[in-house]
């Protein structure tokens, strides 16, 4: 399988084509932006809380189909998570991208794993990362 | 030399290397050009056999290397038709230049609401040191608006172009669409409010038979390394009775005449705005390039993108769900297409292209308002230079293909 076909796969191209979990909440607890500006690429994070846990998330986005599709993936795994296990899996995701470490996601995130092929691509991974950059700064405030 | 597109390409080493596993297909030159061995050659012997710091040293070596360098500036002069070599400033890039103007002409003659005015269509470098200087001076900055083809309308270019404005800042050639300026009609309404005229020409120089003189151009700025030339040149032409006028804009040495504890006066043109240690190998390998274009000759480099272009043209519309953008009048149009597959970001057809030996350009290309203006995200800019051929253009049409295979379903039409 080649590059390109291994990265856009049907996951992914179907996360893009019907992102989840999009558009804006208007009483999200939690909120930020990430951009990144040499390529234009925007997403806005949305959660809200009930206590530990997030009871609703969203986001809203312009740009490629991996940091659109990312970040669809993200809401999709995150939502009814606890901030404790929204950290643990942005830990486990930035492993995967960053430093090379074969993904050994639980079922339900699996989706996640169709990711992995953007490694083979190093101009794209800040892509697939900005949700998560995001993600990082809405947890260390909230830290 | 006659056209001879093997041997243009045979003077290119890079042009034989693969990228992905593939034989390397460059659509890339509106963001550098590929260099010919003549420049790598020029550089390389100047480092094994003529390095030394220039205007300095009364040692043999140091006054070879000052010879070259001038020589440079002499050779570049004739280029572009300039009256003399005096006029011809060398900086870093074409960012640099501008910026020279906007510093140092800019400071000394714009004051509180004098306007410049600029169009929908220019690269950010000609854009932003213009906002600093009008936030700086409270000046306003106007802005010539585009026809949906890209050309610039300039159906109201009276209005536009008042007694109040002092600059008129334009591109040659845009690098997103390729559009070529009616710049004579800009620079015959400038004349006649007595504002000065700014080309930017980093992209115009490289394709387009240019003379200074005879089109009239007050500032020209332009980089050696989008014309075969190494990185980190750029040049600022100037008419010689502004030059003389225009301040120092970097303190240090080699621009000074004398030197006190408390003041300076300062050198004579050109050194007084070249402070420092210049790139002295990347202006001698400036030399080599300006002799390899013009042993090829401009006419015949802009008649050869101009088959590319129509080719090119002719197979992206035949593709079909393309969207296309610029001018189909080919007189106004350098070897320049952006376009974009609706319903697919540019970043993702440039991911699959590489993959295929194809680099193109994807993004805003330092363009923003023209995206705003567009309402897209960026495009795909495949561009030409004396060294592409037919085949280049069929490579990516097969490369797009599979974009398209890809991408399917997601695709807006």
């Amino acid at each position: 399988m080649s590059l390109s076909d291994s990265l856009y796969q049907e996951v992914l191209l179907d996360h893009y084509q019907n992102p989840r979990h999009h558009g804006r909440l208007e009483h999200a607890h939690l909120h930020e932006e990430g951009v990144n500006p040499l390529c234009g690429d925007e997403v806005e994070l949305f959660l809200e809380l009930e206590g530990n846990t997030i009871s609703k998330i969203s986001f809203w986005g312009k740009g490629c189909s991996i940091s659109q599709a990312s970040a669809s993936m993200l809401t999709d795994s995150l939502y009814g998570k606890t901030l404790d296990e929204a950290r643990s899996l942005l830990h486990e995701f930035k492993e995967m991208l960053l430093e090379d470490k074969e993904p050994n996601f639980a079922e339900e995130y699996e989706d996640l794993e169709s990711l992995e092929a953007v490694k083979k691509i190093p101009a794209r991974i800040k892509c697939a990362t900005l949700a998560w950059n995001t993600l990082e700064r809405i947890l260390k405030k909230n830290h | 030399m006659s056209w001879n597109l093997e041997k243009i390409r045979n003077d290119f080493p890079i042009l034989s290397t693969e990228m992905n596993g593939k034989p390397l297909v460059f659509l890339d030159s509106a963001a550098s050009s590929q260099k010919p061995k003549s420049v790598i050659d020029t550089i390389r012997h100047y480092y094994e056999a003529e390095n030394a710091n220039i205007h300095r040293g009364v040692y043999s070596l140091s006054q070879k290397a000052t010879e070259k360098y001038e020589m440079t500036r002499i050779k570049t002069s004739r280029f572009i038709g300039a009256a003399c070599a005096k006029v011809v400033i060398f900086t870093r890039n074409t960012t640099e230049s501008i910026n020279l103007v906007a510093q140092s002409w800019g400071r000394t003659n714009i004051h509180e609401g004098d306007e410049i005015v600029l169009t929908e269509l220019e690269h950010h470098s000609n854009l932003v040191p213009w906002q600093m200087l009008a936030q700086e001076k409270q000046a306003v900055l106007k802005f010539i608006p585009l026809n949906q083809d890209s050309t610039l309308d300039l159906s109201n270019i009276d209005e536009i172009i008042t007694e109040r404005v002092k600059l008129v800042a334009v591109a040659q050639m845009s690098n997103v669409t390729g559009t070529i300026h009616d710049l004579d009609a800009i620079i015959r309404r400038a004349r006649q409010v007595g504002a000065k005229v700014l080309v930017d020409g980093a992209q115009g120089i490289c394709h387009l038979p240019t003379n200074v003189q005879k089109q009239d151009f007050d500032f020209y700025a332009f980089s050696a390394h989008k014309m075969l030339g190494p990185t980190g040149v750029g040049i600022l032409y100037a008419k010689e009775e502004i030059l003389d006028t225009m301040p120092p804009w970097m303190g240090g040495g080699d621009m000074i005449s004398k030197v006190w504890k408390e003041k300076s006066t300062y050198a004579d043109l050109p050194a007084r705005l070249e402070a420092g240690t210049p790139n002295i190998s990347g202006v001698i390998g400036f030399g080599a390039a300006l002799e390899y274009l013009e042993s090829v000759g401009m006419q015949e480099i802009r008649n050869h993108e101009l088959e590319l272009l129509q080719y090119a043209l002719d197979r992206l519309e035949d593709f079909g769900g393309l969207e296309l953008y610029g001018t189909s009048d080919l007189s106004k149009r350098g070897g320049v297409i952006s376009f974009n597959f609706p319903g697919v970001h540019p970043h993702d057809v440039g991911s699959i292209l590489d993959e295929e030996g194809i680099a193109i350009r994807v993004g805003h290309h330092c363009a923003q308002p023209f995206m705003e203006f567009k309402g897209i995200a960026g495009t795909c800019r495949a561009s030409f230079y004396l060294y592409n051929t037919k085949e280049d253009v069929d490579a990516l049409l097969v490369g797009l293909k599979k974009v398209k295979e890809i991408f399917g379903r997601v695709l807006k039409r």
